[in-house]
């Protein structure tokens, strides 16, 4: 039983490092929400599943019964989830928020915090503005959203 | 105990700052005036706090009534304290500064509860002895500054905050499953608790596992040498404000974060993990200020010297003697000042000049003597120049290096040192000393919002550097708690148990203090208390 719930945690923890590894940034996103639940599972799994018994102190009682579970796990586990929960909700707006402004989702053309000062362009940037001259003509195009959204807000460049 | 209440305000101020500014959503004058206020009194508890802790010595306070492992602990030694107070400071020099530099903008998108949120998670981070409710600081520093990076939703920024979220929350994954690790071998999460345990134990490879991916999570929170990435490819990004809070604050709970661990928890007792800290340490350094060399926005250079200044900082790991932890803490304190001070020198420079690439700006030594002025003071106390703090600073960790036959080291510290000195030099000819490359159309004036902040952690500075000693002999006390684990027990357990602890630890590991070993003497019989724990150190 034990070697089953390691390899399943592995098995999540793997796919997590595998979609990290990839360019597009929503897998990368996925991927950290993976991982993050293949942490928590690791945290439940390492407070020993054993007792069925929910740690509750019946009424009446004094203190919890010897063979209740432990719940110190549950507690670490559930604190775990919300604050997962709440990153990955935050990511997903973030990516939201790029993909209207950069245009793309392409970890490789995200260079726009990169180009600041940069000593390998001249002191005004790059010369054709929304990211490389890309090879599938992705940039090129406008979308309204980006239009409407082009009222410069402070850059600090 | 009254004395215990003063661990509880730096970290309740904050979070009713900010649930309170968030309940004036749409009134932002009404959340101006919290802010401010919340940030003095924040000012004064952090300080308070300080006081209490040079009085009484280590603080800790148990919270819901639970006894010591079960509930969690705050614990304040001197090296938090003094986080502690020094967080107080910037937050109220970087408030000042935002009286300007926040727009309206930011704060309709909500930058004064962000703000106090994140200053809550920092001030968490540095007082909690509890390693989960460590994990859970880290979060809520993680997702307020996300936000606050993030506030203009710049192109810039939205790039930034993409690399900065994924990599710092992969940091926080690693250090969750190396705390299910530890939980799994030890039961307890409590680091007084740990630190108890963990030296009867044997170092299995879950243990050691766990250790490496604390080492790993940090090692992401405080940019050290491979896993740094994030930081020079956001700081720039975030307004000026929000990025001298950053630079002060971030990166040194991660290597407070290492400190506590590895002093704490896993003692660094074999030779192959001094080698690894050495090396980090050494390539910390040398990465960082090279990676500045080429820069032409300032903020960029300014971050990758973040860099190379945790490489300072994490000598005290790599060499662990009493001076070196002592320079170690003095570094950190020095570095949170004149760092997040030239970060603010960066947005005068660019409400001075025009831009913040130096490629752009020009001349300011003409138009704006007084400023070039002001940052001198920080630039060369970076650079380690007497008689600023810096001095001071670089002359403990290296002193330490030397006496413990860290040659090496020492020599990457001062060739660093040169090459930190040469970077300021270049912002220095370029923004201050070269012609303007533009005529500017209108004179240009920096807000005096911008100066007093600016002039407050001037001041700071020099006082440090003018008056090292106190501060040196505060450093030493902090330095002496980090190597002498049983100090950090006692209060929280009692004396019995942290005398029990320390028999422990010397048993395992002797060699480490044998150099400094008349300095924890001496000064444990100037504390009294413990003579018990004297016997055991021994």
């Amino acid at each position: 039983m034990t070697f089953l719930y390691a390899a399943a945690i592995a098995a999540y923890t793997g796919c997590g490092l595998y979609l990290m590894l990839s360019r597009h940034v929503v897998r990368i996103i996925l991927g950290l929400a993976l991982l993050t639940n293949g942490a928590i599972f690791l945290i439940f799994f390492s407070g020993r599943i054993g007792s069925m018994v929910p740690a509750v102190i019946p009424l009446g009682d004094q203190q919890l019964a010897p063979d209740a579970a432990n719940s110190l796990p549950q507690a670490l586990a559930l604190t775990a989830i919300v604050i997962g929960f709440a990153l990955t909700a935050f990511a997903v707006a973030l990516l939201v928020a790029a993909y209207k402004r950069l245009d793309t989702l392409d970890a490789r053309e995200m260079t726009a915090a990169e180009d600041m000062g940069s000593p390998f362009l001249p002191p005004g940037g790059r010369p054709s503005t929304g990211g490389r001259p890309s090879n599938n003509g992705r940039s090129a195009e406008k979308t309204p959203e980006a239009e409407k959204k082009s009222d410069e807000v402070k850059t600090n460049g | 105990m009254a004395d215990q209440l003063d661990l509880l305000w730096p970290v309740l101020i904050p979070v009713m700052t900010a649930a309170l500014a968030a309940c004036f959503w749409y009134n932002i004058r009404a959340q101006r005036i919290i802010s401010f206020i919340g940030l003095v009194l924040l000012f004064a508890a952090s300080v308070k706090l300080t006081m209490t802790v040079v009085e009484h010595g280590v603080i800790a306070k148990q919270f819901g009534g639970w006894a010591p492992p079960f509930g969690i602990s705050f614990v304040a030694d001197p090296l938090a304290a003094a986080l502690v107070a020094i967080t107080g400071l910037l937050a109220l020099t970087v408030g000042i500064f935002g009286f300007y530099d926040v727009r309206a903008r930011h704060e309709r998108a909500g930058f004064y509860p962000l703000f106090h949120g994140m200053i809550t998670g920092v001030n968490g981070a540095f007082l909690t002895g509890d390693a989960f409710n460590l994990y859970v600081w880290f979060e809520v520093m993680l997702v307020t500054s996300l936000g606050l990076l993030v506030i203009s939703r710049s192109r810039e920024q939205l790039d930034g905050t993409i690399k900065y979220g994924v990599l710092n929350l992969f940091g926080t994954i690693l250090f969750l499953i190396g705390l299910a690790l530890l939980y799994g071998a030890t039961g307890t999460l409590n680091m007084a608790d740990l630190a108890r345990v963990l030296p009867g134990m044997t170092m299995t490879p879950g243990l050691m596992t766990a250790a490496m991916l604390f080492l790993a999570a940090f090692a992401i929170k405080a940019g050290l040498f491979p896993l740094f990435f994030w930081l020079p490819a956001s700081y720039h990004t975030a307004t000026f404000a929000v990025g001298a809070i950053f630079a002060g604050l971030l990166t040194k709970v991660g290597v407070y974060a290492t400190f506590r661990t590895f002093t704490l928890l896993f003692l660094i007792e074999g030779e192959t993990l001094r080698y690894v800290f050495t090396f980090i340490a050494a390539m910390t350094m040398i990465t960082g200020v090279f990676g500045a060399a080429v820069q032409w926005n300032i903020r960029r250079i300014l971050s990758f010297h973040i860099i190379s200044q945790i490489g300072y900082m994490l000598m005290g790991l790599a060499i662990a003697t009493p001076l070196a932890w002592a320079g170690a803490s003095f570094y950190i304190i020095h570095h949170i000042i004149v760092k997040a001070n030239l970060f603010l020198l960066a947005g005068a420079i660019r409400a001075a000049g025009g831009s913040d690439d130096l490629r752009r700006t020009g001349g300011l030594l003409k138009s704006h003597p007084w400023l070039a002025v002001l940052f001198l003071i920080p630039a060369l106390s970076l650079a380690g120049l007497p008689p600023l703090s810096g001095f001071w600073a670089k002359f403990l960790v290296i002193d330490a290096s030397l006496r413990a036959e860290y040659y090496g080291l020492a020599a990457v510290a001062l060739v660093v040192g040169v090459l930190t000195l040469f970077s300021m030099m270049k912002i220095w000819m370029e923004a201050f000393w070269k012609a303007s490359p533009v005529t500017p159309s209108r004179r240009r004036y920096v807000p005096v919002a911008f100066i007093i902040p600016i002039v407050m952690l001037g001041a700071v500075t020099m006082t440090i550097g003018l008056f090292a000693e106190p501060f040196v002999t505060y450093a030493r006390d902090a330095g002496d708690v980090l190597v002498d684990p049983p100090l950090y027990i006692a209060p929280v357990f009692g004396a019995e148990a942290a005398a029990e602890a320390g028999a422990l630890i010397a048993g395992d590991a002797v060699e480490a203090e044998v150099i400094e070993t008349e300095v924890i003497e001496t000064d444990l019989i100037e504390n009294g208390a413990d003579d018990g724990v004297e016997e055991e150190v021994r």
